[in-house]
């Protein structure tokens, strides 16, 4: 299996308060190495402040490493310029938790997802109408909420839509950071059914960060789990479900409520 | 012996007119009884919950009965309702941030909900101090005048629970208490709660969505949709014999208990939180969205 993303030694510190003297340094990644193959789901799991979402940014560009590399398809992520880097964009699309959050409220739904193409110059402007409708039928959307507000959609419906915008500029790899932890079980179930056929059918690899070990055990190929910034434990998800081998990863799954 | 709680054919609207957020629920709780409520976003249980705590919006419109320790509720007084409030029923939210007052000591919150029950002050620290001990927080003296910005998520929740309990109720109602927790804090939290309801025989009522989390602690179970309770189980029969097709659908849709990479069930669109969402959008006025006052 190709591999298609590779993380190693990233370091991330971030630091807050203004005076130099009372300024607090918090460590929200110590040294992460992960790999991504083409066409598989990587989980990513850990509580809060593990440092599994600021990862997943610093893979989207959206927050530059102190330290470590980040290669994509063999280049340097962080070096891209020009051209290169307007392709890795192209390439490496986003999911986030909130689909309230990252669709514009007064944009029609299918201005949202138009966007990408016409940012990337995908296809010729007319055709771009039609690949809106393909795409919303591809997620499992009416082409009628085409002209919807996001406020008039649902929570299942508008999470939808968000992966249509990711999907429009025909990502390799796709960043989910806890896409289905705002909805509903019932919801969840669709949307995790949905990833899973895309992936299936589109041949799509995605970092799936969340803190449902219940979810990350579903959806992924292999699981990693941070814990204070640092990877504690990586591997196929069946050996890290039923033999974790670190004591976290052990409290971790003990502590996720089960049916008795 | 008597119910702690008894509900009996309870409906609640939100205006004239409007779809009944809580459509004929009747109910109840045995002494002691750990009781689970669960439901997706939009199913009413919060609202069965705030109903019977007495803290429904005045406009809501509210028919049936809600007795807490034979005691009638609806209806009750502002002054009424606040004397039973911490005394005989008490109540404790998902943010806990949200519940305490930010510019004072956790340790003086507590004690307000003992001295508004005409308790002196000095007594009211002490016992205060004893409730920090009780619901696990280290150095209670030193903590009491922490503000809560100091403390994390779970001691938050912890401070609640002590202020929650601190007037001995009879009956606590824990609506998502822990889903903005960590899964390792959620598991001591819920053992808290557990402890102290075995320790003071206090009646809980936790609302949640995640069934894990109810199959885990609760002793009795019932499932909300639309306003309405479908099922009422034992929490061994319900997930060993789901009768409501809706239970079924909601149960398979976990997918910790599915194999890995296979299509999860979905719930049938009839029974999905969207439809219920659209047909809120296509009637006009929201229920849900009047609450949020």
């Amino acid at each position: 299996m190709s591999e298609l993303l590779r993380v190693e030694g990233l370091q991330k510190r971030f630091s807050s308060g203004a005076l130099p003297w009372r300024r607090h340094h918090v460590i929200a990644l110590d040294d992460v190495s992960i790999s991504v193959d083409r066409g598989r789901t990587l989980g990513l799991v850990g509580e809060s402040g593990s440092g599994k979402s600021t990862l997943g940014r610093c893979i989207l560009g959206l927050i530059r490493p102190d330290d470590g590399a980040i290669l994509f398809d063999g280049a340097d992520a962080l070096r891209l310029e020009g051209r290169a880097l307007v392709d890795f964009r192209r390439r490496v699309q986003p999911v986030f938790q909130d689909p309230y959050g990252s669709l514009d409220p007064r944009w029609p739904i299918g201005r949202s997802v138009r966007e990408s193409l016409d940012c990337f110059r995908i296809g010729t402007p007319a055709d771009r109408n039609r690949r809106v409708l393909d795409l919303l039928a591809r997620v499992g959307l009416d082409r009628k909420l085409v002209d919807r507000l996001p406020a008039s959609l649902s929570g299942g419906q508008r999470q939808r839509v968000g992966i249509a915008a990711a999907l429009a500029s025909e990502p390799e790899l796709i960043i989910a950071d806890e896409p289905v932890s705002a909805l509903d079980m019932s919801v969840q179930a669709q949307i995790l059914n949905l990833f899973m056929d895309l992936q299936q059918d589109l041949g799509v690899a995605s970092l799936f960060i969340t803190h449902d070990l219940g979810v990350v055990q579903h959806v992924s190929d292999r699981v990693a789990v941070m814990r204070h910034g640092a990877l504690v434990e990586i591997g196929d998800t069946d050996r890290v479900m039923r033999q974790p081998a670190h004591a976290y990863t052990q409290a971790l799954i003990a502590a996720v409520p089960r049916s008795r | 012996m008597s119910a702690v709680l008894s509900i009996a054919d309870l409906v609640v609207r939100f205006g004239a007119g409007a779809a009944a957020a809580v459509d004929g629920v009747s109910l109840e709780l045995r002494r002691g009884e750990f009781f689970g409520l669960v439901g997706e976003s939009g199913c009413g249980k919060s609202t069965l919950a705030n109903a019977v705590m007495g803290l429904l919006p005045p406009f809501a419109s509210v028919s049936g009965s809600v007795r807490v320790n034979g005691r009638e509720v609806v209806g009750l007084s502002d002054a009424e309702l606040r004397s039973m409030r911490g005394a005989e029923a008490a109540m404790i939210f998902q943010d806990a941030s949200a519940s305490l007052d930010p510019t004072w000591s956790v340790g003086d919150q507590i004690a307000e909900a003992l001295r508004a029950h005409r308790l002196g002050a000095r007594d009211a620290k002490a016992r205060a101090l004893a409730l920090m001990t009780e619901v696990g927080i280290a150095d209670p003296a030193r903590r009491y005048h922490d503000p809560p910005h100091r403390l994390s998520g779970g001691m938050r929740q912890r401070i609640v629970i002590a202020a929650a309990l601190a007037n001995n109720p009879t009956l606590l109602i824990a609506d998502e208490p822990t889903t903005a927790l960590d899964v390792t804090i959620q598991a001591q939290v819920l053992q808290l709660i557990d402890k102290l309801r075995r320790e003071h025989g206090t009646t809980v009522m936790l609302i949640t969505h995640d069934l894990g989390v109810v199959s885990q602690v609760c002793d009795r179970v019932g499932v909300m949709y639309g306003g309405r309770l479908l099922e009422l189980a034992a929490a061994v029969d319900l997930f060993a014999h789901p009768v409501h097709p809706y239970t079924r659908a909601l149960i398979a849709a976990n997918p910790a208990a599915a194999p890995r990479g296979a299509r999860l069930p979905v719930i049938p669109a009839e029974w999905s939180v969207e439809s219920l969402e659209a047909a809120e959008r296509l009637s006009g006025a929201s229920a849900w969205e009047d609450v949020r006052l």
